[in-house]
């Protein structure tokens, strides 16, 4: 884990929240990318679920999620079971590390050169790409937006639409100076030009990496969503597929499946469903013309059976990655996607990430919200995830007493003089002579009370003490 | 430790015990009976949605419409099955107002440069649609291979009305998906598009540029 936690670390430190957020909110056109693109995302979520009775939808996705989380090990057993019996290897990684070695360890083996890939985030969270370009095998994306942020040397800013944060400008500047397409505002030609250049990366690719949105333990079967066909060209072309995966995305059944899919895509993009969804059971058989002769799966842990030893926090892992959550999120619609300066951003970003890097390196994310609900309101899974923001806040000081803290790195913002000041307010609180002294003096004292308390009177005006306690107003009105 | 037996026994042995398992009612998928009119119709306005075109046809007159759209697209040739039907059946018209007829019959490998190249158009069959989605449900086969689907830039697909479904939950329910799943299955909802590039909708970024369904009622 400590080892993930470098190897995700080296481009930026997560640590620096503030200074790219606040960068981030005077940039104006961060801000007015992703104010338009989530306006428009929200929209068209609200409208494709009409007609649905969407409590009781959301209800049953988090019903879905939690029998596959309850049952998980059982299931992953019987997931490996029957993908051995249809012809897909199945591998096991403990972290970020082990899968890239295991996913390198198959190239070799082919004498592989060149990987293409699907979208997958877990490759993101395990930083495949940079692996194996140390290791001499060429990655390229094949996801449109997903290529945009390869080709510009950045890391996805939304976890569904990846070059959210570019304009179609820029975008063309880029392909322009990379590719040596024309510069132009005609985003058909951009696509039609992205479409040739790709297309000769399939046709030559020596293995196909993708991501898995859903693994079927009853069928053995990998289900991917996407609209493009990169998916299906990455898993279909190419003589081998290496198929990446989360260990908390298997479910037991394709009814499950019909389920998540009615609303995984809906919360994501608004789309009823997507272009294609891709259904993998197997290799090619004998007699088959074409599809991979291989077919891998690799399961990865990465932090994720920590989560699961906590009832609480065990909610975490019902995620189907739709990302509603950030196009919901006040705070991530302002800063954007890169200010977080992790894998996951958003609201799923600060219940995961601190996860994954430990809550001292993530110390800032749980904290980089209001609280104002949104994300547990339109959560698919119906994830708590502000109260499991608070959870964190709590981790983070080591501040519940009856609770012992248990994340990774938790306590890191603890600080004595706060505990000491908590204390003396318990304490405080705790004897009435001392209470009423302390009560007394203060406002007594109110007019040497400053007017500015840091960061919070920028836009706010100081409270000001009551020339009189509560206490001593009763007294007077003799009650 | 195997990393295998590491993950299994920390989820095994769990801190906080034992997992309670909720019950999943499915009935909130379920939607009334719908007539063959109504799939037809809801299909028809979903597929066109996402920019799929839906041609209305019988067993008698799916051949000439089909004709009538390769004519207005100038298509050079068609990929046809070697097997199935459809393909028989175009192979053994035998009509000049068709253009050249493709037979997907060898591995890729020995063919792929001409299949991602040079062919213009492909039709398949499929194993019935969804009318709630708009999508179509293929099972591809020896005879029918994954890339048919995928790799032209158009893409022609051959769909009963009476194999219409209400729903996917239904669909998989009927056809016993449960039961045992082919090598690869897929629901196709349009043609291959992106909104990659600020929020545009653009289409074929790395599938078919058209989608269109022949519709035999
Ligand atoms: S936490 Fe919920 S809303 Fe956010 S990405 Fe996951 S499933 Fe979607």
């Amino acid at each position: 884990m400590s080892e993930t936690a470098e190897h995700a670390d080296h481009h930026i430190d997560v640590k620096q929240f503030h200074p790219r957020a606040q960068a981030a909110i005077h940039n104006p056109k961060i801000r007015k990318n992703f104010r338009s693109a989530m306006d428009g995302l929200m929209a068209k979520r609200k409208a494709a679920f009409e007609g649905w009775d969407l409590e009781t939808l959301r209800d049953l996705g988090a019903n879905v999620r939690l029998r596959a989380l309850a049952n998980l090990p059982d299931l992953l057993e019987q997931l490996e079971n029957k993908l051995t019996e249809n012809g897909i290897k199945v591998h096991w990684a403990v972290d970020g590390d082990e899968a890239c070695r295991i996913v390198r360890d198959i190239c070799k083996a082919r004498d592989a050169i060149t990987v293409i890939k699907g979208k997958s985030m877990v490759s993101e969270e395990m930083e495949l790409n940079h692996y194996l370009e140390e290791q001499g095998i060429e990655a390229l994306e094949s996801d449109l937006g997903e290529y945009i942020v390869q080709l510009a040397g950045e890391t996805p800013s939304h976890i569904i639409m990846p070059a959210i944060h570019k304009n179609t400008g820029e975008i063309s500047k880029l392909l322009h100076e990379k590719t040596g397409t024309d510069l132009s505002n005609d985003v058909e030609y951009l696509t039609a030009s992205a479409r040739q250049q790709l297309r000769e990366k399939f046709m030559n690719a020596d293995v196909g990496v993708s991501g898995v949105n859903f693994a079927v333990a009853e069928t053995g079967t990998l289900c991917l969503v996407e609209n493009e066909g990169n998916g299906r060209m990455t898993t279909t072309v190419p003589p081998c597929h290496i198929a990446v995966t989360g260990i908390e995305k298997v479910v037991p059944g394709m009814e499950d499946v019909s389920a998540l899919l009615a609303l995984l895509t809906r919360s994501a993009t608004g789309q009823h469903i997507t272009t294609y969804f891709n259904m993998i059971s197997g290799p090619r058989k004998a007699e088959e013309l074409d599809g991979p002769e291989e077919v891998h799966l690799v399961l990865v842990d990465n932090g994720r059976s920590s989560i699961y030893q906590d009832d609480e926090l065990l909610d975490t892992l019902r995620c189907i990655r739709c990302g509603a959550c950030m196009n919901h999120c006040p705070v991530y619609t302002r800063v954007g996607g890169h200010a977080y300066g992790t894998t996951y951003p958003g609201p799923i970003g600060k219940i995961l990430m601190p996860h994954l890097i430990g809550l001292d390196e993530g110390r800032h994310l749980p904290s980089a919200s209001s609280l104002c609900g949104a994300c547990g309101e339109v959560c698919p899974v119906k994830i708590p995830i502000p109260d499991l923001l608070v959870r964190l806040r709590q981790e983070s000081v080591d501040g519940d007493r009856l609770h012992p803290a248990k994340v990774r790195g938790h306590g890191a913002k603890r600080s004595a003089m706060e505990a000491m000041i908590w204390k003396g307010w318990a304490w405080m609180h705790a004897s009435p002579g001392v209470y009423r002294f302390g009560t007394g003096v203060a406002s007594k004292l109110r007019a040497l009370q400053p007017a500015s308390a840091g960061a919070w009177t920028n836009y706010r005006t100081a409270p000001k003490l009551a020339a009189k306690t509560l206490h001593q107003r009763m007294k007077e009105r003799g009650q | 430790m195997s990393a295998r037996e590491t993950i299994l026994q920390r989820l095994r042995n769990r801190t906080g015990g034992e997992l309670t398992v909720p019950e999943c009612d499915f009935s909130v998928l379920e939607r009334p009976d719908w007539s063959t009119t109504e799939r037809v119709e809801r299909f028809e306005k979903m597929i066109e949605s996402v920019h799929g075109e839906v041609h209305h046809c019988t067993e008698d007159s799916w051949m000439d419409r089909l004709a009538e759209v390769l004519a207005t697209r100038g298509a050079r040739n068609l990929l046809v099955a070697k097997a199935h039907e459809i393909g028989q059946s175009l192979r053994s018209a035998d009509r000049n107002d068709l253009p050249e007829l493709l037979i997907y019959d060898e591995p890729i490998e020995s063919w792929q440069a001409h299949l991602f190249n040079e062919v213009d158009v492909s039709i398949t069959s499929t194993r019935g649609g969804i009318a709630e989605t708009g999508s179509l449900i293929l099972w591809p086969t020896v005879d029918e291979p994954r890339l048919m689907s995928l790799v032209a830039p158009v893409h022609i697909a051959i769909l009963k009305a009476s194999e219409l479904y209400t729903t996917f939950h239904e669909a998989m329910k009927a056809q016993n998906w449960a039961a045992g799943m082919p090598t690869n299955a897929l629901l196709i909802s349009g043609p291959s598009k992106t909104a990659d590039i600020e929020q545009t909708l653009a289409y074929g970024v790395h599938g078919p540029k058209e989608l269109i369904v022949l519709m035999i009622e």
